[in-house]
């Protein structure tokens, strides 16, 4: 660069710096917001500021990625999800009826204590979630050997009877870190189930996220999503519970095969559109053949081929 | 610089231009280590004078002009922008029209441009970029859209040998590939990343430094293409099947894993 440093942009102010920190945060990767962190911290120079990039930022990834956190008396897991968030830092456990006090930063619980009356759905509601919540789990349990699942009556918790509509959202969290392998990536379902008292229907709508990172030596990432859209009849707990749970199971299903096909499909389809093996003579590229080129050259102008 | 660059190994490689751009403005005294370091995508410019397109890198770069290897002038206009010695040019020419026949057998289509400067050590440097744009413009009948790009970039330092007989040859290349489909049954499905190698090799002059040149990228190319497609695309695909088994019976998925 020619001319540098006296011309180049006065010093960053406290607030420009402080969101760049949070914008490197929030782009980590699943799984490697502690390796960002210690890099960004490092760069900004000012712990002050780096404290307050990561308290905005941290429950924001966390969120996102559907963070897992063990509970301090190994009871479950915890969903970190804005679906259950009770109160600052406070993450309900619906299966166990738990609320966990959670340190973003540290990614850990720190504390736990029991659901209070009112922040749990009432009994007529509580029948339809666990219902659900035990047909999810056996799902999970077996599609996904790291997955964790839980259900939260987001809407209409307190209805005591038929004829109001309520809303669960069920999320599916499966997460793999292996950072001595350079690998990285996770698989978040969030499922949204709206019972509809009117029409006696549940509507379903569903978004998968699939991400993944590979970094030995390179960068690479995938990063998929997709929605879905299904109904059911609303029937009592256990039948809605199995419909629900089959639903989910074969969107997800198909969503998986459906990412199989785009790998497979890949060699022959974008990759070759991008750069062949070889070209189409089959052998490599005569570069000691000047003569060749000449001819190749001439041949291309008058084809109109040349750029 | 270290945690920098591990940031850059971190964040989406889409999104690399705002994340070097952050960078740059968060350690402005590193700001050419950080340039000759981390590549970006190239973008691509158009030679007026003769009526042919050329990519972007730092090394045909100086103030905000950049130089296009055809007519050998910059754009916008610059007065004494620094330019390669007759010799060197004259190499550099030969070396563009090589190169972008090079470029059609393999790429079928896509940009090339190649740069040269002399160095310190009375031998020079040799930067060839490709880019290549593999949309297929749009969205086909089926409303499946589908946007492909790959980008290289092969810096080769090149020193002859006192005997004037070999000369050593230092290759860094960086590919960096970006594949999207998006439809109604899949979603959206995005696979991007880089990966850069390099290669040391001492060589007779006897064929020439284009000939050497040539086919140690062509080699190169050869073996990051095949170590994206099976080694990094395989890994990501990898991962999404421990998170997710395939059922029993269904074929398995890990790719059979050769040596880079």
């Amino acid at each position: 660069m020619a001319e540098c440093s006296d011309e180049a942009q006065a010093e960053l102010s406290d607030k420009e710096k402080k969101d760049i920190a949070v914008w490197f945060l929030s782009n980590a990767p699943v799984g490697e917001i502690s390796y960002v962190a210690k890099d960004i911290r490092a760069l900004i120079g000012d712990d002050k500021l780096y404290d307050m990039a990561a308290s905005e930022a941290f429950p924001r990834h966390n969120k996102a990625h559907l963070l897992i956190l063990e509970l301090p008396d190994r009871s479950g897991d915890v969903i970190i999800t804005g679906h259950g968030e009770i109160g600052k830092n406070q993450y309900l456990e619906p299966r166990t009826a738990q609320v966990a006090t959670v340190d973003h930063i540290k990614q850990v619980c720190t504390g736990l204590r029991p659901a209070m009356d009112d922040e749990l759905p009432s009994p007529y509601i509580e029948e339809f979630r666990y219902a659900l919540d035990v047909e999810l789990c056996k799902y999970v349990a077996e599609a996904y050997p790291k997955g964790i699942s839980a259900v939260y009556c987001t809407r209409g918790k307190d209805i005591d009877g038929p004829g109001n509509d309520f809303e669960f959202v069920a999320i599916i969290s499966a997460s793999k870190k292996s950072p001595r392998n350079f690998c990285n990536g996770n698989w978040r379902s969030v499922w949204t189930f709206e019972f509809k008292d009117e029409t006696q229907l549940v509507g379903v709508k569903g978004k998968i996220q699939v991400a993944a990172h590979y970094f030995e030596e390179g960068n690479v990432q995938l990063d998929t999503k997709n929605e879905f859209n299904d109904s059911t009849i609303f029937q009592s707990p256990e039948d809605c519970a199995v419909q629900l749970t089959n639903i989910v199971r074969h969107h997800e299903y198909e969503y998986f095969q459906s990412l199989e096909a785009s790998y497979l499909h890949l060699p022959d389809g974008m990759f070759k559109d991008l750069r062949r093996k070889l070209p189409i003579t089959r052998t490599l590229f005569p570069w000691h053949n000047t003569l060749q080129f000449s001819v190749t050259r001439d041949i291309s102008k008058e084809l109109g081929i040349g750029k | 610089m270290e945690a920098a660059l591990d940031l850059m190994r971190r964040i989406p490689p889409k999104k690399s231009e705002t994340a070097l751009n952050a960078l740059l403005s968060l350690l402005p005294h590193h700001s050419s280590d950080l340039l000759s370091q981390v590549d970006l995508p190239l973008q691509v410019s158009m030679d007026d004078a003769s009526m042919k397109e050329f990519l972007l890198c730092e090394y045909n770069r100086d103030a905000d002009s950049y130089r296009s290897p055809w007519s050998n002038k910059y754009f916008p206009p610059l007065e004494d922008g620094p330019l390669p010695s007759e010799e060197l040019r004259n190499l550099e020419v030969e070396a563009n029209e090589i190169f972008s026949i090079y470029c059609d057998q393999y790429y079928e289509g896509g940009i090339s441009s190649v740069y040269m400067w002399e160095d310190d050590n009375h031998g020079f440097v040799a930067c060839f970029l490709i880019k290549k744009n593999g949309s297929k413009g749009g969205q086909d009948k089926r409303g499946n859209l589908q946007e492909g790009s790959w980008d290289a970039i092969h810096v080769i330092e090149v020193s002859p040998d006192e005997d004037g007989i070999a000369a050593h040859y230092c290759l860094t290349s960086t590919v960096m590939l970006s594949l999207t489909t998006e439809n109604k049954t899949s979603g959206n499905f995005k696979l991007a990343g880089s990966i850069r190698r390099q290669m040391n090799l001492d060589l007779s002059m006897a064929e020439g430094h284009l000939c050497n040149m040539g086919r140690m990228i062509e080699d190169m190319e050869s073996k990051l293409r095949n170590s994206l497609e099976q080694v990094y695309f395989g890994k990501t695909r990898e991962m999404v099947c421990t998170l997710r088994p395939p059922p029993e019976g269904v074929q398995i998925c890990l790719p059979d894993s050769r040596p880079i």
